[in-house]
């Protein structure tokens, strides 16, 4: 209410410009040209007296200006001659116009643009109330918290995963490296960094990620998810033959009852090592799911992993079509699908996501490049 | 509350104006005084809008309302407090809304200082400076508003550009866009006196304050990007013939001819359609750089975001005020009757000189900037034209016309003796050609026309002097009588000479980075390296931690030839997290008007880093140079004849030479 009421006196104050001007009377008072000439003959007058020019010139000069000056000193009286009083429904408009046309159009333009239903919301206040607890703002505030104390590891190790959560790989690529940095490195510490370079390359495990997993393996040669990433490596650079040597070698020194058995099985079906099963997402591989993820689903039977990976999906979807707005989302499916070799669906979802981001440039922009990435556009 | 106050404020100010270009317009045409007198209040009701919504957006920035998009995207809570002051105008949003604060600044001071203006001329100039305020204010409200909210605040901001994150974004472009801005209200003369069809010596009188106002802004807006852009971007350039660049340089040739056109109108009635031309041309020039810089056919720094809406829309006000303003001048333009006639050799002849040369020089500028633009919209085809092109057509356009400027306020009204003023100009050639000389005997044969370059300032630098000397009778008359008549010399003729001077020092400064020494080393600390009789010393690498960004810090001990330590010098390389960028601080050592310019390069391995080393004799005078403009334009403006609104002008003593005839 505060607003509207200051929004009246503010429309006040703007018809109060326009109305005063008409409620005074009198002709128009201002300067004239006439002044001007009178001005520049008295300086004739005084650079005469002072010397500074000889009487021919001032003389020529004098006459020069006083031409001018008669000459606007006739207009002048010409002008007021033909003065008449003017007619008042001139000023009748203008009030018009101040009472109504002013005020109605401003408040119309302002109802199609402006947000009065939206406080005003300082820092401040906000930090205050801490309303705003969404894990992108607890994100915010550990980001800030860190920028203060740059030394603080466990902070790190706290973000590092949220950020793989959140598909931010390449912060969360960086919190491994700053986790390096402070506390020394480990075998564990390594894979980690290697694991978040991996999804930040959309699965590819890059020179850099690959020299982090053999790093590890120098420190610590039974890491397991290292082992496991070198072999995905050597797949990736087309030597399968090094890869189920790898794998093998895993499995032979496996523990019994190992949750990671079946992963290593399932690769090694995909490089047509063992016999083939039923084609499933190389999960190890798919960016996005945690250490804990994949561990948890590597606990599961590969049917009940199956449907739990297409369920997520499936609500990913779901939660797209009425929110479309989430280009993270739209990112995660189409590489979900890619991962599991639904090129079909990930095409439709690529137009879908297009559509959705029509209207914004720069959004549409990023998730082309996306796409493309993914090589969906075949 | 507050941003929401902001954006009613301006939509209110585009009402007013629409009053405004509307009610004083049909006024000034029926004379009916109650009409003409609305312009006055709506003027300045408009203004105290656009300041309110300007100080709306200042506070969101302050107390970062993340809640305003435009907040959200420019700004850090962690960001200093000047900086958070400063990102108002450093993104596109603010930066128009502080085009249209000046806009509106400049007519309502034409209504509050205005007293001396016809009531019909000062009714049409509001109604036409209206009209372009009102284009604007509906490209800010439907292209680029600064007032769009966010409906769930974010928590932090994504940071203003770093290298905007500094104390030239306080001074440049509200220093740049008062001069831009500026020729508005000469162009509004200009059409407003075409409107009317009377364009006479008065109206010189009553335009040339307001011209001279914008110019002085505009002159110093421009040095203070230079040197911005000198100690900011990391390798010493100080101009770089940049196309953002040009097109603030272009209003100002056409504005520095324009003031020189409308002495010649005020005194003898002559000049008409030169200065109507040129009050036309200067803010059509700066309109014309708004849309270079806004629509994203350049991309700079100066390019905060491009949007092709926008572009059209500016192309759109540039095509409506432009052609509007040339088709009227066609109209009018029989009505321009020839004013007082006078011989080619005489001040008029002089001014004429000037003017030919300065828009030579602009329309030079005009071709280098946009020939390269069209020829990538029509062929595709990118090429550069740089400082080769400039150096090869802007300067010798300005040789001619430096040489010619003592000339000027020596030669007499309507018929001047050329020779009589060369040889009251020995005196200045002689200085000059020793200064040639000098600088022959010291620099050696480095490069021939350098000095010729020193020379020419000097006796620039001379000849204003001896004008000063003329006219005061200075070693000619009793002292008394030469305070006396000092006193008694107009303003402006003081003005003439002290920017005459200014513009002179800046030649001498340019010229003198011929002889500027540059240095490339990788250093480790305790390393040393020389340049120009100085030895810096390499002491550490410290790592420091700013509000809101880090940086490594390099010190460096100076000692000059003799041991003697001169001062320390920490350039710094700057890392913005926000922004993920980083920014290189250089240090400077300033030694009387040369400076030391030192910044760091990447860090090796083996612990050395790479630093660029300058040594720049005389540079600050490019600058310095610059503000003595500033003075001169000044002491002109408060020229008492010229002061506005003052009843009954005191004093005018001659504007020409003693001795000379005159008018």
């Amino acid at each position: 209410m505060t607003l509207w009421f200051v929004f009246a006196l503010m429309t006040a104050a703007a018809m109060f410009a326009v109305l005063w001007p008409l409620s005074r009377r009198g002709p128009d008072d201002g300067g004239s040209d006439v002044a001007v000439y009178r001005d520049q003959l008295d300086e004739i007058g005084r650079d005469r007296a002072a010397g500074l020019i000889g009487v021919a010139e001032a003389e020529a000069a004098y006459v020069e200006v006083s031409r001018r000056l008669i000459a606007a000193a006739d207009a002048a009286e010409t002008a007021m001659a033909g003065r008449i009083e003017p007619p008042v429904w001139r000023r009748r408009a203008a009030v018009v116009v101040a009472f109504l046309l002013l005020p109605a159009g401003a408040t119309a333009l302002y109802l199609t643009i402006g947000s009065p239903q939206l406080p005003g919301e300082r820092l401040a206040s906000r930090e205050r109330v801490a309303q705003n607890s969404s894990i992108a703002n607890l994100v915010t505030q550990a980001e800030a918290h860190l920028e203060r104390n740059p030394g603080d590891a466990r902070g790190y190790e706290v973000l590092a995963p949220i950020y793989l959560r959140m598909g931010r790989f390449a912060d969360a690529a960086n919190a491994r490296r700053r986790i390096l940095a402070i506390s020394g490195e480990t075998a564990e510490r390594q894979t980690d960094l290697g694991e978040a370079l991996t999804a930040a390359n959309n699965g590819i495990v890059t020179d850099e990620a690959k020299a982090a997993f053999e790093r590890a393996l120098v420190l610590d040669a039974e890491d397991v998810r290292a082992r496991f990433f070198t072999g995905i490596a050597a797949e990736q650079d087309g030597q399968r033959d090094r890869a189920a040597a790898i794998w093998r070698g895993m499995l032979e020194k496996a523990p019994p009852g190992a949750p990671w058995i079946q992963t290593i099985q399932q690769s090694m079906a995909r490089i047509g090592v063992t016999p083939p099963v039923a084609a499933t997402p190389p999960v190890a591989a798919a960016p996005g799911p945690s250490a804990d993820d994949v561990k948890a689903s590597a606990e599961m039977s590969e049917a009940d992993r199956d449907q739990m990976i297409r369920g997520m999906v499936a609500r990913l979807a779901d939660r797209l079509k009425e929110n479309s707005d989430d280009i993270e989302g739209w990112q995660r499916l189409l590489r979900a699908y890619m991962v599991m070799g639904e090129r079909d669906k990930a095409t439709a979802a690529a137009a879908d996501a297009r559509r959705a981001f029509a209207s914004d440039p720069d959004k549409l922009r990023r998730i082309d490049g996306a796409i493309k990435s993914m090589g969906i556009d075949g | 509350m507050i941003p929401e106050l902001g954006h009613f404020a301006l939509v209110l100010a585009l009402a007013l104006g629409l009053v405004q270009a509307i009610g004083p317009l049909a006024g000034a045409h029926y004379r009916d005084a109650a009409l003409m007198r609305m312009a006055d209040s709506t003027a300045l009701m408009q203004f105290v809008f656009v300041a309110l919504s300007f100080a709306a957006l200042t506070v969101c920035y302050v107390t970062s309302d993340f809640s305003v998009a435009n907040v959200y995207e420019n700004s850090h809570s962690t960001m200093p407090l000047i900086y958070k002051y400063t990102s108002v105008w450093g993104n596109h949003e603010g930066s128009m809304l502080l085009w249209v604060l000046i806009l509106a600044l400049f007519g309502a001071a034409v209504a509050a200082f205005g007293g001396n203006l016809p009531a019909t001329l000062k009714a049409n100039v509001l109604a036409v400076q209206s009209w372009i305020a009102c284009a604007f204010y509906v490209f800010i409200l439907l292209t680029s508003n600064p007032f769009l909210r966010i409906a769930e605040a974010p928590l932090e901001g994504r940071d203003l550009n770093p290298i905007l994150q500094d104390i030239g974004l306080a001074i440049h472009p509200p220093l740049l866009y008062l001069g831009y801005v500026g020729f508005s209200i000469s162009f509004s003369f200009a059409v407003a006196a075409l409107i009317e069809g009377r364009i006479d010596a008065a109206w010189a009188r009553w335009v040339r304050p307001w011209t001279l106002a914008a110019w002085m802004f505009l002159t110093v807006g421009i040095s203070m990007g230079s040197y911005w852009a000198y100690y900011e971007l990391g390798w010493g350039g100080f101009w770089f013939w940049d196309p953002v660049e040009n097109s603030s340089l272009m209003p100002w040739l056409a504005g520095t001819a324009l003031l020189h056109s409308a002495v010649v109108m005020e005194k003898r009635n002559a000049l008409k359609i030169w200065t109507v031309l040129l009050a036309i041309l200067a803010f059509s020039l700066s309109l014309l750089g708004t849309f270079l810089v806004r629509s994203g056919v350049l991309t700079s720094v100066h390019t905060f975001a491009t949007d092709p809406s926008r572009g059209v829309f500016i192309l759109a006000i540039l095509v409506f005020f432009i052609g509007g303003a040339l088709a009227l001048f066609a109209w009018r333009a029989p009505l321009l009757k020839q004013g007082g006639l006078f011989a080619p050799v005489s001040r008029e002849g002089a001014l004429v000189f000037n003017n030919l040369f300065l828009t030579t020089a602009c329309l030079t500028v005009f071709v280098g900037t946009l020939y390269p633009l069209a020829l990538e919209s029509v062929t595709g085809e990118k090429i550069s034209v740089g400082p080769p092109f400039f150096n090869l057509t802007f300067a010798p356009l300005f040789i001619p016309l430096l040489f010619a400027m003592p000339f000027g306020p020596l030669l007499a009204w309507k018929r001047g003796d050329v020779l009589g003023v060369a040889e009251r100009l020995m005196a200045a050639f002689a200085v000059g050609i020793v200064a040639i000389a000098v600088t022959f005997v010291i620099k050696g044969g480095q490069s021939v026309l350098a000095p010729f370059g020193i020379g020419l300032g000097v006796y620039v630098i001379g000849g204003a002097l001896i004008d000063l000397v003329e006219r005061t009778g200075l070693f000619r008359l009793p002292l008394a009588t030469v305070r006396s008549r000092a006193a008694g010399l107009p303003r402006s003729v003081w003005g003439t000479a002290v920017a005459h001077i200014g513009i002179a020092m800046s030649l001498i400064g340019i010229v003198a980075q011929v002889w500027a020494d540059e240095r490339i080393v990788s250093l480790k600390p305790q390393e040393t390296v020389s340049i120009a009789g100085y030895t810096l010393s390499f002491d550490r690498l410290t790592q420091r931690t700013g509000s809101n960004f880090r940086e490594q810090v390099a010190k460096f001990t100076v000692r000059n030839s003799g041991g003697t330590v001169v001062g320390t010098m920490d350039p710094s390389k700057r890392t913005f997290p926000a922004r993920a960028t980083t920014t290189t601080e250089a240090s400077l050592l300033t030694r009387g008007t040369s400076q030391l310019y030192l910044s760091l390069g990447d860090a090796n391995d083996d612990g050395s880093i790479a630093v660029r080393l300058y040594h720049k004799p005389l540079v600050l005078l490019i600058w310095l140079g610059s503000v003595v403009m500033m003075l001169g334009g000044g002491l002109s403006l408060s020229d008492r004849r010229l002061r506005v609104g003052a009843p009954k002008p005191a004093k005018k003593a001659a504007t020409k030479p003693a001795l000379q005839p005159a008018e």
